[in-house]
């Protein structure tokens, strides 16, 4: 028998693991500072003896959608968006230097600086942390700065910076926390050019309409390679007659 | 199927979002309420290919594959931006203005806090919140004070009949925290003390950063309804994308079983 129904079975399995891509963008619809991922695939050649017909599909590595997502103004201090190109660098769960753009930043019960999922934000002296404040201010270059507790205007100090880099887009992957690495591991060294934005937050850049269309196209993707199956399986089923006939 | 799951978890996330929208809003005229806001975040990550995994003994895969799980609330982080102050002319009545809370004593004897400032007294002249718990450090306002007088700094002083000078009865200390955000809601416009909230710091209002307080107001919510309704379409047109993509997962299944 043909071998058609196992291309069109990797055909129908990649588009399942599509539609799982595509299904967790919009899970992600609500993240703060969420970046898409986009679709990809390979042809596999199958070797053998015949024609060369067979090639097999695979999903390869869904790279990120780096475009920045639409800012959503929320009035709060401690909330930063990146402008356009740009990263915070944050600790990841090892202690380890990562990159995020959400910039949905708390002050825990020490003092320290995080996100909002709790990665420690780092400065251009590590990891910071913020004394009892009065009034926090957050320049568009990252610095922070605050009036102490019990001082006036007058006393207002400079803590720290927060930590921006630049790096080059196409060398970041996602890892298994969502956070972004470069691929050498290198966290590039801080850019002055990098602007934040305070009182806003960075939307997931997942498109809605978009996402929708890509959700329709691929069920009928997936029908077509049903259908295929199906085909594979009538022709056998015909190839069969033949012999009983015979 | 993964998208199904993947899906759900976008759907529960959506209605944790809803809730807290509902929460707000419902709380658009309770004194001293502070909105919340849910707080995304992606699952986990699956790794089914590992980036520069060797492929041959000379070539290495140039990107690994990695399938997402979904999305999650992580946290409904409260928002303690200052209410909008509202006169009401009630002496009893205390905003903050700034940071910083009261500090309530619960019948069980534990501390809790709120910003709700709308105080009364009840039958043996103590200083109380509206639902009766007692305002720290106790206030005792004598039963034949003329009036009350509540300062910025939070000295108590009453006027007795037949005296000249007003008569100082306590001092209404706040207390507040390294991260509000942490105190856990309880309820009744009551706050408890975290782990991650840090430790209460009591000092006196206007010093120290707490904040000063003015007497015959209180503060309102600080939900903003127009945002909240925004946040509301938005949450369920997002909702209604999540559970579309239940429905076109489970319609490719069912064409494999129909056609199979």
């Amino acid at each position: 028998m043909d071998r058609l129904l196992y291309v069109s079975m990797t055909g129908a399995h990649r588009v399942m693991e599509a539609q799982a891509r595509n299904a967790q963008n919009l899970a992600n619809v609500s993240t703060t500072a969420f970046k898409g991922a986009l679709d990809s695939a390979a042809a596999q050649k199958i070797e053998g003896p015949g024609m060369p017909t067979r090639y097999n599909v695979e999903t390869r590595d869904s790279r990120p959608d780096l475009s920045p997502g639409a800012l959503q103004s929320t009035g709060r201090v401690l909330d930063v968006a990146v402008q356009g190109e740009g990263w915070l660098v944050v600790q990841d769960a090892n202690g380890d230097d990562a990159l995020t753009r959400r910039g949905d930043l708390q002050v825990d019960a020490n003092g320290l600086l995080r996100t909002g999922n709790g990665n420690p934000v780092l400065g251009d002296a590590g990891p910071i942390a913020i004394p009892p404040y009065k009034e926090l201010s957050l320049g568009a270059d990252g610095t922070l700065s605050i009036v102490p507790l019990g001082q006036g205007p007058q006393a207002q100090a400079i803590l720290d910076r927060i930590l921006l880099v630049r790096p080059d887009p196409d060398t970041l992957a996602r890892g298994t926390d969502g956070l972004f690495r470069a691929a050498d591991g290198e966290v590039p060294p801080p850019d002055a050019d990098v602007r934040l934005l305070t009182g806003h937050l960075e939307a997931s850049n997942v498109n809605m309409a978009q996402s929708m269309v890509e959700m329709i196209e691929l069920a009928r993707q997936f029908e077509m390679q049903v259908r295929m199956q199906r085909t594979a399986d009538e022709n056998a089923d015909t190839a069969a007659q033949l012999m009983r006939m015979g | 199927m993964r998208a199904l799951w993947i899906a759900k978890t976008g759907l529960d996330a959506q209605q944790t979002r809803m809730a807290t929208v509902s929460n707000n809003l419902a709380n658009v005229n309770t004194t001293g309420f502070k909105r919340g806001r849910a707080v995304f975040e992606d699952l986990v990550y699956q790794n089914v290919r590992q980036a520069g995994g060797q492929q041959s003994q000379n070539t290495e895969m140039p990107s690994g594959l990695y399938l997402g799980t979904g999305a999650r609330v992580v946290a409904t982080e409260k928002m303690f931006t200052q209410g909008s102050l509202v006169q009401t002319e009630n002496a009893f009545d205390v905003a903050i203005q700034g940071r910083g809370f009261f500090q309530i004593l619960m019948p069980d004897g534990t501390q809790s806090y709120t910003r709700d400032g709308s105080f009364q007294v009840d039958s043996i002249g103590q200083l109380v919140t509206a639902s009766g718990y007692q305002v720290q450090p106790a206030i005792n306002v004598p039963v034949n004070a003329r009036s009350v007088t509540i300062g910025v700094d939070g000295t108590v002083s009453v006027q007795l009949p037949g005296q000249a000078a007003p008569v100082q009865i306590g001092i209404l200390q706040t207390a507040d925290f390294v991260n509000p955000g942490g105190l856990e809601p309880r309820g009744e416009n009551l706050f408890v003390e975290t782990g991650a909230s840090g430790p209460a710091l009591i000092g006196t209002p206007g010093i120290n950063g707490l904040g000063t307080l003015v007497q015959g107001m209180v503060e309102g919510s600080n939900v903003n309804t127009v945002e909240e309704l925004v946040n509301m379409i938005e949450t369920q047109r997002a909702f209604e994308l999540n559970s579309r993509s239940i429905r076109t997962s489970d319609e490719m299944l069912q064409f494999v079983t129909n056609n199979l």
